[in-house]
């Protein structure tokens, strides 16, 4: 077993919203990633994914309010730090974050060695423009993207091209823990295909040592990630990896978006989809028993009343349901 | 040979340039496209392959450069406003992105009462619309007396997508061009979507021409399939063939970029020369 990098124990965060209401939308999320291995989070829009990612920051601004649990980086314990030590030692050296449509944040008019510089400049200000210019070339060199694009305006570059820059200088300090939300979502296949390329040779060179990568689209998480977590209304509902989420799933939830993957497969067009029928709650008021009980197929009368447990079920599995495992696959292979 | 339906809409050397002189993109380079009645066509093709360019020609919305377009066996006519309001109600289209799909200041009503009138019912008696409303949101899965009264706004991403094939069930054109209308969904909503164009192709008989980058979405709902590459068709066939057994080089790296689960997914063949 590897050093543990990014632990995360019973972390809550809310929102606060305009009329005062507190909406839980990561609800005591507890998580390990071990050094060199990857972590994805799958889950419909709405489930609390994206708010995870910024809640691991330990970086919170408003309605984004901190309530309990904590998070050690490395044996650094982030919670309770001041946040302007946050912003100047942890975020980017410690602690990366790539959002979605990371490309809109390069401002158009200005040089991509001008973000490279600004990110060094914010950690280490004697650094010189020579240096940083030789660190990117060479880091720019490793990572595949050609050395022009140092000295280029972001409106020369094509989107794909613009993802794979902003990854590359997001990581510049050589982060221990990479969260990639959606990284290649706004990108076609091709383009995807590159910056998922990318973030697989940083966690082989070694330029992070751990990633969390948050994705709806399941086939890209299972080929990228050793291991998944399915979340739904900012709860875990279950854990394993890649394979046996994907190819044995647990929770019903789970089970249902294994049924809508779609891919260039032989046998895909005689297999019917199945997608599970409704929305997310409101988590303004949650259900109080199982929050998934209004979609399930399975529902019992027990599950609206009582809350479920996260249980265990030894090697690093555990799913969130009253029905036991076997009860769970009799049921699914009677359909 | 087995007699094939007959094609309900045929492009002919469809070519669309852009710009002139030293600045002239070929969009859409001499294109011979063919779709026939009740299948679903894919064109599948990266950005900026001229895939959404040949779609707006085919719905009229753009003039081509060169070519023909056949609509029913006829020489397609668009020069005047008239002539193309009759066409477009023959061939409709669902676009990316639903949100801007919209008039936001009209409610889900009026916008499926505008339907209903375009299609020549409005002395029909009021009863008679709701059912009309009701039978189309059911088409689609969704509650009609849940969105009477309801903005666009307060509609999540998908069910707008739906409720948009819900206004199609409506107008019934013969031909509906959906221009990548699950690229912006959840990909738990995009089977339901796909579902539903099956469901018209199959309940209402509709032709549906469906333009995507995932050749995974293709070969799940089309018939046919089109791979475009820089503004030209580089193969074309049944589905089965074209993404089973593919034949030109282009095709096969579109079905490599995918992401699979049964087979492994091979990432040494990315090559990074694109800037």
């Amino acid at each position: 077993m590897g050093k543990i990098m990014l632990e995360v124990n019973e972390l809550t965060t809310k929102y606060i919203t305009r009329f005062g209401e507190n909406v839980y939308a990561v609800d005591h999320v507890s998580l390990k990633v071990e050094e060199g291995k990857s972590l994805g989070i799958a889950g419909e829009s709405g489930c609390g994914k994206s708010t995870l990612a910024l809640s691991l920051m330990g970086y919170y601004f408003a309605p984004l309010h901190y309530t309990s649990g904590e998070i050690i980086i490395d044996g650094q314990k982030i919670t309770g730090m001041d946040p302007d030590d946050i912003r100047r030692k942890i975020l980017g050296k410690e602690i990366a974050y790539i959002p979605q449509a990371a490309m809109n944040a390069l401002n158009p008019t200005l040089k991509i060695i001008h973000f490279i510089e600004d990110v060094i400049h914010a950690h280490d200000p004697k650094a010189t423009k020579k240096e940083i210019y030789e660190l990117a070339r060479e880091r720019f060199a490793i990572l595949g993207l050609p050395e022009e694009v140092l000295q280029k305006y972001p409106v020369e570059l094509s989107g794909g091209m613009k993802q794979r820059t902003v990854i590359a200088t997001s990581v510049i300090l050589s982060p221990k823990v990479l969260i990639a939300d959606e990284p290649s979502s706004a990108l076609d296949v091709t383009s995807q295909k590159m910056v998922i390329k990318m973030l697989k040779d940083l966690m082989e060179k070694g330029f992070v040592k751990a990633m969390i990568f948050i994705t709806h689209e399941l086939p890209l998480l299972y080929n990228v990630t050793d291991d998944i977590m399915v979340m739904y209304a900012g709860q875990i509902v279950e854990k394993g990896t890649a394979r046996e989420v994907v190819f044995d799933p647990l929770h019903p939830y789970s089970k249902g978006l294994m049924g809508a993957i779609i891919v260039p497969e032989s046998g895909v067009r005689n297999v019917k989809l199945t997608a599970i029928p409704g929305t997310p709650p409101n988590l303004k008021n949650p259900p109080s028993g199982c929050r998934f009980a209004d979609r399930c197929k399975y529902v019992q009368p027990e599950c609206k009343v009582r809350s479920i447990d996260f249980r265990d079920v030894g090697n690093g599995r555990a799913y969130r349901c009253i029905f036991s495992e076997e009860q769970l696959r009799k049921a699914y292979q009677n359909g | 040979m087995v007699e094939e339906n007959q094609a309900i809409l045929k492009g002919v050397g469809l070519t669309k340039v852009f710009g002139l002189g030293h600045r002239k993109t070929i969009a859409v380079d001499h294109v011979d496209v063919e779709f026939r009645e009740g299948e679903v066509s894919s064109i599948v093709g990266e950005s900026g392959s001229g895939k959404t360019t040949l779609a707006k020609m085919l719905l009229g919305l753009i003039n081509p450069t060169e070519g023909e377009i056949y609509f029913q066996g006829k020489r397609l006519d668009l020069r005047t406003y008239k002539k193309k309001k009759e066409y477009w109600t023959n061939i409709q289209a669902i676009f990316q992105d639903p949100y801007s799909s919209y008039n936001i200041f009209n409610k889900i009503d009026t916008l499926l009462l505008d339907c209903i009138r375009m299609r020549g019912g409005h002395r029909l008696p009021h009863a008679r619309k709701v059912e009309m409303m009701t039978e189309a949101c059911s088409f689609v899965n969704l509650k009609y007396e849940e969105l009477t009264n309801k903005y666009p706004f307060e509609l999540s991403g998908g069910q707008m997508q739906r409720l948009m094939i819900a206004r199609i069930f409506l107008l019934k054109p013969k031909i509906l061009v959906a221009d990548e209308p699950t690229s912006m969904i959840d990909a738990c909503s995009r089977a339901t979507i796909l579902d539903m164009l099956m469901k018209l192709r199959d309940e209402v008989g509709m032709t549906i021409i469906f333009i995507t980058h995932d050749i995974g979405l293709a070969y799940y709902v089309s018939d046919s399939v089109y791979i475009m590459a820089h503004g030209k068709i580089v193969e074309s066939g049944s589905a089965d063939d074209v993404i089973l057994h593919p034949k030109a080089e282009y095709t096969r790296r579109l079905i490599n970029d995918v992401p699979k689960i049964h087979e492994a997914w091979d990432l040494s063949t990315v090559d990074y020369s694109e800037i």
